[in-house]
């Protein structure tokens, strides 16, 4: 076990999740370092955002382990995955459009999470100032009191990566962050991707190629619920069964 | 002069003020008594209402079975005040004198374990509280720890709203059946059904919606506020921003059940009974129509929305009484198709925009008659240095 001495922020092993007995993740181990972006690809139905499911704690696992920074998963509640770190954007934009995006940044601070602690959470400096900081980052620090309904669907996929940004979280898990983005679009968000990941692991699916070129570290292929191949952009490109389930077409 | 504009500006302060004017002002004195009696029972389905805004409105959360906490809030003080009017001396005649008539009349001998402490003020007012906020809990946890949600939870409280009126009829013994609980005469020895107490529980009650309202605004304008908000649109966003779903749920749940319990309280206060006609279904969907019509997103709104319909039915009931239901059906598919945020809608999309376009007006003629009032002391000065 050469895995276990290195320091891994998240460590899958044996998981499996079976729907009816159908397996949607398969045996499956992976290993995310820290401060790594790591990319999973793979055709659809390949288990890809099912994964992310189980490490969020939206779908509970059949067997297996999820460790994060030492802390077993499958079996903690949604809410508490969340307090021990680990942000989940999802595959559309999950924003609150009846707010503004003040409103949408101010309930993902990660103060007053109770009931009575959000009665009392107060609007003080160090909140403003923090979701001006955020805000700046995602390219939205002038849009603060426009209702979130007005932004563009990138824009969208951008304050919702800021409302994870403000919970500092050390595991970020972005499901298909630029799906439905222009070309530019695409550009920023991988550059926004390069700037915050600096000190945090990033967990991505993405279908865009040239996208997961631009910013993966290393890539996961999976593939009917299992890891098909995995290594640097160039190793997987390179593999042959990666070629004829995926690339290939 | 900076207040009073700083006031003006702050739209809640305005429609509280407003509120406050008709309620305390108006209404008092251009109605007697017996009208304004019935308008101090219509304020108190308005607490339902307020509650409705909160779990319905904000959190998305849709209870037909509201009646449930409101008589349970209003049984709670009936049972006091039945006691007090059942001294042994006001039941002589019985066989088992110093217990209420109509356990006399269903051959109960004495006063059931749970009926005791009601003997009690202090613990009755906690009890108007506490017991339909517990059975609120219950039913919370019960059912949002389990994710149960919209339309299965709407049924599901109407279900409970139906089990408990079958329980009260058929236990008549311990809770006056189908009656209820009538004939309340006292409260600490004072005579609540002379037209003076009928004034001070008018005012009683006007103070406490005030007092409500003001807690419903707190909540609303909190961050609790736009949590609940949040949840109405996306609830898995919300579960994985780090919050447990359920606990708001239930905390709103709580606080609207709460309220209708202040509200069933003044009823019973303010009417001199209470009986299972206003726990079941048919009240519990009335009251839902309140809140639909006055405008589920404001607080404001929907007491003006629960005067209304009341009057309405009220007048149309005298004249029409078997069509009146067909005009409330009516009136809620009206409302949801035609304006789904009801009164305060209108007002917001209408009303509004024309106070917008007449303020710059007002501000031009006020600046009119200023300019000269500036230039006025100065010349004068001027005139008594020469």
């Amino acid at each position: 076990m050469i895995n276990a001495q290195k320091n891994f922020a998240l460590s899958i092993e044996g998981l499996t999740v079976s729907f009816d007995g159908f397996k949607a993740v398969n045996d499956l181990s992976l290993y995310v370092e820290e401060q790594e972006i790591r990319v999973i690809i793979g055709p659809n139905g390949a288990g890809k955002t099912t994964v992310l499911d189980l490490i969020c704690g939206k779908t509970r696992a059949t067997s297996g382990s999820i460790k994060f920074k030492g802390h077993e998963l499958t079996r903690m509640k949604e809410a508490h995955i969340v307090q021990q770190g680990v942000g989940r954007k999802f595959q559309n934009p999950s924003i609150y459009e009846d707010l503004t995006v003040f409103e949408n940044l101010e309930i993902s601070y990660p103060k007053g999470r109770s009931v009575f602690g959000s009665l009392l959470f107060r609007r003080d400096d160090v909140v403003k100032d923090k979701i001006q900081e955020v805000s700046d980052v995602i390219f939205l620090g002038d849009m603060l009191d426009s209702p979130a309904d007005l932004l563009s669907h990138g824009q969208k996929q951008w304050l919702e990566i800021g409302m994870l940004l403000i919970q500092d979280p050390e595991l970020l898990m972005l499901d298909e962050p630029v799906a439905g983005m222009s070309v530019a679009e695409r550009k920023q968000t991988a550059e926004l991707l390069n700037r915050i990941t600096e000190d945090r692991s990033v967990l991505v699916v993405e279908h865009d190629m040239q996208f997961v070129e631009d910013i993966a570290h290393r890539v996961t292929v999976m593939h009917q619920g299992k890891v098909l191949s995995e290594g640097s952009m160039e190793h997987v490109k390179a593999d042959e069964k990666v070629i004829e389930v995926y690339l290939g077409h | 002069m900076k207040k009073l504009q700083d006031f003006t500006r702050n739209p809640d302060a305005v429609s509280f003020a407003v509120l406050a004017i008709v309620l305390v002002f108006i209404l008092p004195t251009v109605l007697e008594i017996f009208r304004l009696n019935l308008v101090g029972k219509y304020l108190t389905y308005a607490y339902v209402a307020i509650g409705l805004v909160l779990s319905w409105g904000l959190g998305g959360i849709l209870s037909l079975g509201q009646g449930v906490f409101f008589g349970l809030g209003g049984y709670c003080l009936a049972m006091f005040l039945k006691l007090e009017a059942s001294s042994p001396e006001n039941t002589a005649i019985q066989s088992t004198p110093g217990i209420p008539d109509f356990m006399d009349w269903n051959q109960l001998t004495a006063l059931p374990w749970f009926w005791e402490p009601f003997h009690s003020f202090g613990f009755t007012l906690f009890a108007v509280i506490a017991v339909p906020v517990i059975f609120a809990l219950i039913i919370g946890v019960a059912m949002f720890k389990r994710r149960v949600g919209g339309v299965y939870f709407a049924i599901i409280t109407q279900a409970i709203a139906a089990i408990m009126t079958i329980l009260i009829i058929g236990q008549q013994g311990y809770t006056g059946g189908v009656n209820g609980i009538t004939d309340l005469r006292t409260l600490h020895g004072w005579d609540i059904r002379t037209d003076e107490a009928k004034y001070f529980f008018y005012y009683l009650n006007v103070a406490l919606l005030f007092l409500v309202l003001l807690v419903a605004c707190w909540i609303t304008k909190s961050k609790l506020g736009r949590i609940l908000v949040a949840m109405r649109e996306r609830e898995d966003r919300v579960r994985f921003s780090g919050y447990d779903v359920s606990n708001f749920k239930i905390f709103v749940f709580c606080v609207a059940a709460a309220f209708s319990a202040i509200g069933g309280a003044m009823f019973t206060l303010q009417v001199g009974f209470m009986s299972p006609s206003f726990v079941g279904i048919v009240p519990s969907i009335e009251m839902v129509i309140f809140a639909a019509v006055g405008g589920r997103h404001s607080i404001i709104g929907v007491v003006y929305g629960t005067l209304l319909v009341n009057w309405a039915k009220t007048t149309f009931s005298e004249s029409f009484p078997e069509l009146w239901l067909f005009a409330m059906g009516a009136l809620f598919i009206g409302v949801v198709m035609a304006f789904p945020n009801g009164l305060a809608g209108l007002y917001t999309s209408y009303v509004k925009p024309l106070i917008g376009s007449i303020r710059p007006l007002l501000k031009e003629r006020a600046r009119l008659y200023e300019t000269p009032d500036k230039g006025g002391p100065d010349m004068l000065n001027r005139g008594t240095a020469q």
